[in-house]
């Protein structure tokens, strides 16, 4: 039998010999159906976030002073027992006193959900131009669709979400990528090199974990210039955020680093001759690689919490740039809310999706954990 | 013929895994009669620890003692069902200690790092005041204290004033397993249970336990149940040996019928495959073919049938043979000598 | 065999560890782990390095080996083009073409191979890292690698958990051998195994022995594990070593107390065998604060007042057999094996 060629794995023993630790991983994670169903739904918000102007309805940025503080026109998925999605129509009233409009949700005429429609034109994953949207009324303008309402400029909420989940679910990923190189390239420094590099790493994540974070991002976000653009904006925010947030993860890698240099394995590799690179990519890093994966996204909703409380606060991410924390903005004051409770649905977004992170971490470590093996 | 302290019967251990079951102990029997020392050796995965745990009922979930009796004699009391009683209940924990006490393999994992040894050798005399010392005012302070030191002097521990207060990390391998057996002896027990208490320890300093105990098991008359995997050892310290191979009892009787008579195939084997300075050396040892099989992947009919040299063709892999007579007070569990005896799966 | 030229000769051989303390850690003792050991390994012949916990042995092979820097001494050691290289001083940089010549069997089966790696990319680390790309090559070299070691091919793409202790070690042995070393260092390769396992994998080291010409320096703390393999035998204690000889010799005539005291406490499997009534006194001497004069005299059943004050050299007391004693020419201590030895499994 040629050894070129791995063996078929023909029983279960033989299918756990030859599964790779990452194979033994997912088989444990499957067990979790919780895990498992925000995994889903954490699936899904990235798929958003890939185009998020295919499931919008309008143009988020599209201002319509008229039609400020419409409701939500709710979808229901069945005409009768037909399922043919609708929602109800809204009319608007001319209120004799303020002169502003005002909407009402008006069940007897019923708007027709269409998919695939026509409608602002946008750039499909930056490159192909195109108008076909997943949601929509009919392409002239005259059926209002607006499943989450407008805010008091008249805006889409619904498209706006869909925007905000972008920046937003980004931003937590990307920072949580910028710590994780950071943590692992430092606390791996400081755990397999020891002295003095060690004693000054150690100093330096002792240093940036006493001091206060909030008056910190506060300061540095302010320091922005005003006149950048969204994007620098953005950028600089995930920078901002990585920087403080890798420390914790920094003295982990380190700890780990600590007890693999002890091992066998990793003294069998130097007797053979390896590099000390080499010793650290191909021998110590994959064997915590998991755990800190498993780490990580637990890591996430602590950095979607920071950026949506710093752009809540006007000092992160800024209009007319969108986020959930710039959509919460509008729902500072009381009398809002009062009049437009769904101004507040961003809000309940932000928990689904910082529960669903959790869950999918809990899961993660609960299957990666070292200790079963 | 004596009352034994301790009657095993037909003890079974399961494990309920997500991966399957595993019969980590499968129907074993033996009597320890008091004053003797009855050794249980086997390799890993064969069920001597587990059985440790029974006696004392400290199996850990997802195990359970899913049959078979365990009867202890207290005195002239009737005997006990272990088996029956709570683990956490009261009467159980008067036997734990008292009655019954543990010497364990890691005596560094077995005491507390933040009390002193004598603070713990203390408590156990305190706890079970009521058993040693039935009647009479209660033990005071220093009582407690002097007695703990008799009792370290008693087991070999030099200076024992000052060692009552060192700590266990303080103490070197041979004085820690030392102090442990103080601690296990301080109350008197009928039975004292030995898992592998000298495995941690240098060969020289076992020894020097291993004469400790049996000083002490003279001395005092405790019978000892000695949990081992070295033959050696057994050689040394036990009367009766009970040879476990896979939850099950392989062979048992005194231990000269077994070194010197051994009847079942894996019994034979084992003993010949141990190098010994008595034997030629550099001469290629005889093995037992194959490996341990995974407790999951336990072989139909007789466990040790895949790698036996002596299996009988369509036998020994349908039906579990059942631990029969061989001899006077010999027995084993192989259908080279009791073809028709098999136990019910 | 004296004809044959060394391969290994350690020459004074020191490894200490500074004991610190203090939030300045300040050296306030030294700990002597290696304390002036010499010894050399021929070609082709097995060295049994024996002692209790403590005794160094460890450290020596590890010194040996440079996985630690000794701190002062010689590892002169044969190269395969035939110089003489002290490994001793040598820079990380300087030992990497070296490596290959000298191997290592650990003793923890469970530790000792990368568990996210396959047996083919832990079999074939030295390989790889020494220069053989060729993946088919490698393939090929591997699976005979496991043939020798008794392990079918086919598992080349399986990982260590699927495999038992007996099999994991077996494994670490033919990494070891991947780059046909000259020096194979045993650590303890038996101690984690079972008794049935250990007989398979001492056979396994005997017949590689003889096949593969193997020079093997093999460390344990079990005595009949070392008679088995040795051709020579050196017991240490306490960082010294006390006793140097052939395996024959060292079993027949211990020259030291210590040895012949070990000897008597290795627990034989044979309930007629005198049980060790006559067992050492006291407690493996600590290495941070030996005794004065020899480290043994505490427990030293022949001591005398020279024993307390002087250290004793290392001598030769016969051609071959080296002891640390003051009184090795009186003593006739008893060994083992004084019966024709038994072929194995002849009892009954």
């Amino acid at each position: 039998m040629s050894v070129l060629a791995p063996a078929v794995p023909v029983t279960a023993e033989d299918r756990v010999s030859v599964a790779s630790n990452w194979q033994l991983v997912w088989w444990r994670f499957r067990k979790h159906r919780l895990a498992l169903v925000s995994a889903l739904v954490l699936l899904v918000l990235y798929v958003t976030v890939l185009c998020p102007d295919f499931f919008s309805t309008q143009d988020p940025e599209a201002t319509e002073a008229r039609l400020a503080f419409i409701p939500i026109q709710r979808l229901h998925v069945f005409d009768g027992l037909r399922p043919s999605p609708w929602v109800p129509d809204v009319a608007g009233k001319r209120n004799p006193t303020t002169l502003r409009m005002e909407w009402r949700v008006d069940e007897s005429r019923k708007i027709p959900v269409r998919f695939f429609v026509t409608g602002y034109p946008y750039r499909l994953l930056g490159v192909v131009s195109t108008r076909i949207h997943l949601l929509g009324a009919s392409a002239d303008g005259r059926e209002r669709l607006h499943l989450l309402g407008t805010d008091r400029l008249g805006r889409d909420q619904w498209s706006r979400l869909v925007h905000g989940t972008r920046t937003s679910m980004t931003i937590g990923l990307t920072a949580v990528t910028f710590s994780v190189i950071l943590g692992v390239l430092l606390g791996g420094i400081s755990g397999y090199y020891g002295g003095p590099a060690d004693a000054v790493i150690q100093r330096l994540i002792e240093l940036l974990q006493s001091l206060p974070t909030i008056p910190i991002w506060l300061a540095l976000t302010a320091a922005l210039p005003r006149d950048w653009s969204p994007q620098q904006v953005f950028f600089a925010i995930t920078v901002i955020l990585s920087l403080v947030g890798w420390t914790t993860l920094g003295r982990e890698v380190r700890g780990r680093f600590l007890a693999l240099r002890e091992e066998d394995f990793v003294l069998a590799a130097e007797l053979a001759g390896a590099s000390q690179r080499r010793i650290i990519v191909r021998h110590m890093v994959p064997t915590f690689l998991s755990h800190i994966i498993a780490t990580s996204t637990l890591a996430i909703p602590a950095m979607i919490i920071n950026e949506t409380s710093l752009s809540f606060l006007g000092l992160g991410i800024r209009p007319p740039a969108i986020s959930w924390g710039v959509l919460l903005q509008e729902a500072q004051n009381i009398q809002t809310v009062a009049l437009a409770p769904w101004l507040l649905v961003p809000g309940a977004v932000v928990i689904l999706s910082v529960l669903a992170f959790n869950l999918v971490g809990d899961g993660l470590r609960d299957a990666a954990d070292p200790y079963s093996q | 013929m004596t009352t034994p302290v301790l009657q095993v019967k037909d003890l079974r251990v399961h494990f309920f895994l997500d991966e399957g079951l595993v019969r980590a102990v499968d129907g074993v029997s033996f009597d320890v009669h008091p004053g003797q020392v009855v050794g249980i050796v086997g390799e890993s995965g064969c069920g001597k620890s587990v059985t440790m745990k029974a006696i004392l009922q400290i199996v850990e979930p997802p195990g359970r003692i899913v049959g078979g009796q365990i009867l202890f004699q207290k005195d002239s009391a009737p005997a006990v069902d272990l088996t029956r009683l709570s683990p956490r209940g009261a009467e159980l924990r008067a036997i734990r200690g008292a009655e019954i006490a543990l010497i364990p393999q890691e005596p560094m994992a077995a005491f507390s790092p933040v009390h002193s040894v004598g603070e713990q050798v203390i408590e156990a005399l305190r706890l079970h005041e009521r058993q040693w010392r039935p009647s009479g005012p209660r033990l005071s302070r220093g009582e407690a204290r002097s007695m703990t030191v008799d009792l370290f002097r008693s087991v070999g521990i030099s200076m024992p004033d000052e060692r009552v207060d060192a700590y266990s990390w303080q103490l070197s391998g041979g004085l820690r397993q030392r102090a442990m057996i103080a601690m296990a002896l301080s109350c008197r027990p009928r039975l004292l249970i030995a898992d592998e208490p000298t495995t941690a320890i240098d060969v020289t300093t076992q020894a020097q336990i291993l004469n400790l105990l049996r000083d002490l098991q003279r001395r005092h008359g405790t019978a000892i149940v000695f949990i081992t995997h070295d033959l050696g050892v057994i050689a040394q310290m036990a009367r009766y040996v009970v040879v476990m191979y896979l939850g099950r009892v392989m062979e048992q009787g005194s231990v000269e019928q077994i070194f010197h008579a051994p009847k079942h195939p894996y019994t034979r084997a084992l003993l010949k495959s141990i190098p010994s300075v008595n034997v030629a050396p550099r001469t290629l040892l005889p093995t037992i073919a194959g490996s341990i099989p995974h407790p999951l992947g336990r072989p139909r009919g007789c466990p040790f049938h895949p790698r036996c040299p002596d299996a009988i063709h369509g036998l020994c892999a349908e039906r579990v043979p059942a631990l029969r007579p061989v001899g006077p007070t010999q027995l084993a569990s192989c259908f080279l000598y009791n073809r028709d005896e098999a136990v019910e799966p | 065999m004296s004809g044959t030229p060394w391969l290994l000769e350690v020459r004074r051989l020191r490894k200490s560890f500074a004991i610190r303390r203090g939030w300045n850690r300040k050296v306030v003792g030294v700990v002597s782990a290696v304390d002036d050991v010499s010894f050399t390994i021929r070609e082709g012949e097995t060295l049994g390095l024996v002692g209790e916990s403590g005794c160094g042995k460890t450290t020596t092979a590890r010194c040996i080996l440079r996985a630690i820097k000794p701190t002062s001494g010689e590892v002169l050691f044969r190269t395969a083009d035939g110089r003489v290289v002290d490994l001793a001083p040598l820079s990380r940089r300087e030992l990497r073409p070296l490596r290959p010549q000298i191997q290592m069997v650990f003793q923890d089966p469970f530790g000792s191979l990368n568990p996210r790696m396959t047996i083919f990319d832990n079999v074939g680390e030295p390989l790889l890292v020494n220069g053989l790309r060729d993946r088919r090559m490698r393939l090929d070299r591997v699976a005979d690698l496991l043939e020798l070691t008794g392990l079918r091919p086919e598992h080349m793409h399986r990982f260590p958990h699927a495999f038992s202790g007996g099999q994991r070690q077996r494994i670490g042995i033919a990494r070891a051998l991947a780059t046909e070393p000259r020096l194979v260092v045993a650590d303890e390769p038996v101690s984690a195994l079972d008794v049935s396992v250990q007989a398979q994998v001492l056979n396994l080291f005997l017949e590689l022995r003889t096949r593969l010409h193997l020079t093997l320096l093999f460390v344990a703390h079990d005595l009949s594990v070392v008679k088995h393999l040795s051709d020579r035998v050196a017991v240490m204690y306490v960082g010294q070593l006390v006793e140097l000889a052939t395996a024959e010799a060292i079993f027949r005539h211990p020259r030291h107390p210590y040895t012949a005291a070990l000897m008597r406490a290795m627990p034989v499997p044979d309930p007629h065998a005198p049980s060790g009534d006559v067992a050492l006194a006291g407690e493996v001497a600590n290495p941070a604060d030996p005794p004065p004069g020899c480290y043994f005299h505490p427990r030293c059943p022949f001591v005398t007042e020279v024993c307390r004050t002087e250290r004793p050299p290392l001598r030769a007391i016969d051609a071959g057999h080296l002891v640390r004693c003051h009184r090795a020419e009186e003593l006739a201590l008893t060994g083992v094996g004084a019966e024709p030895p038994r072929a194995p499994g002849t009892a009954w």
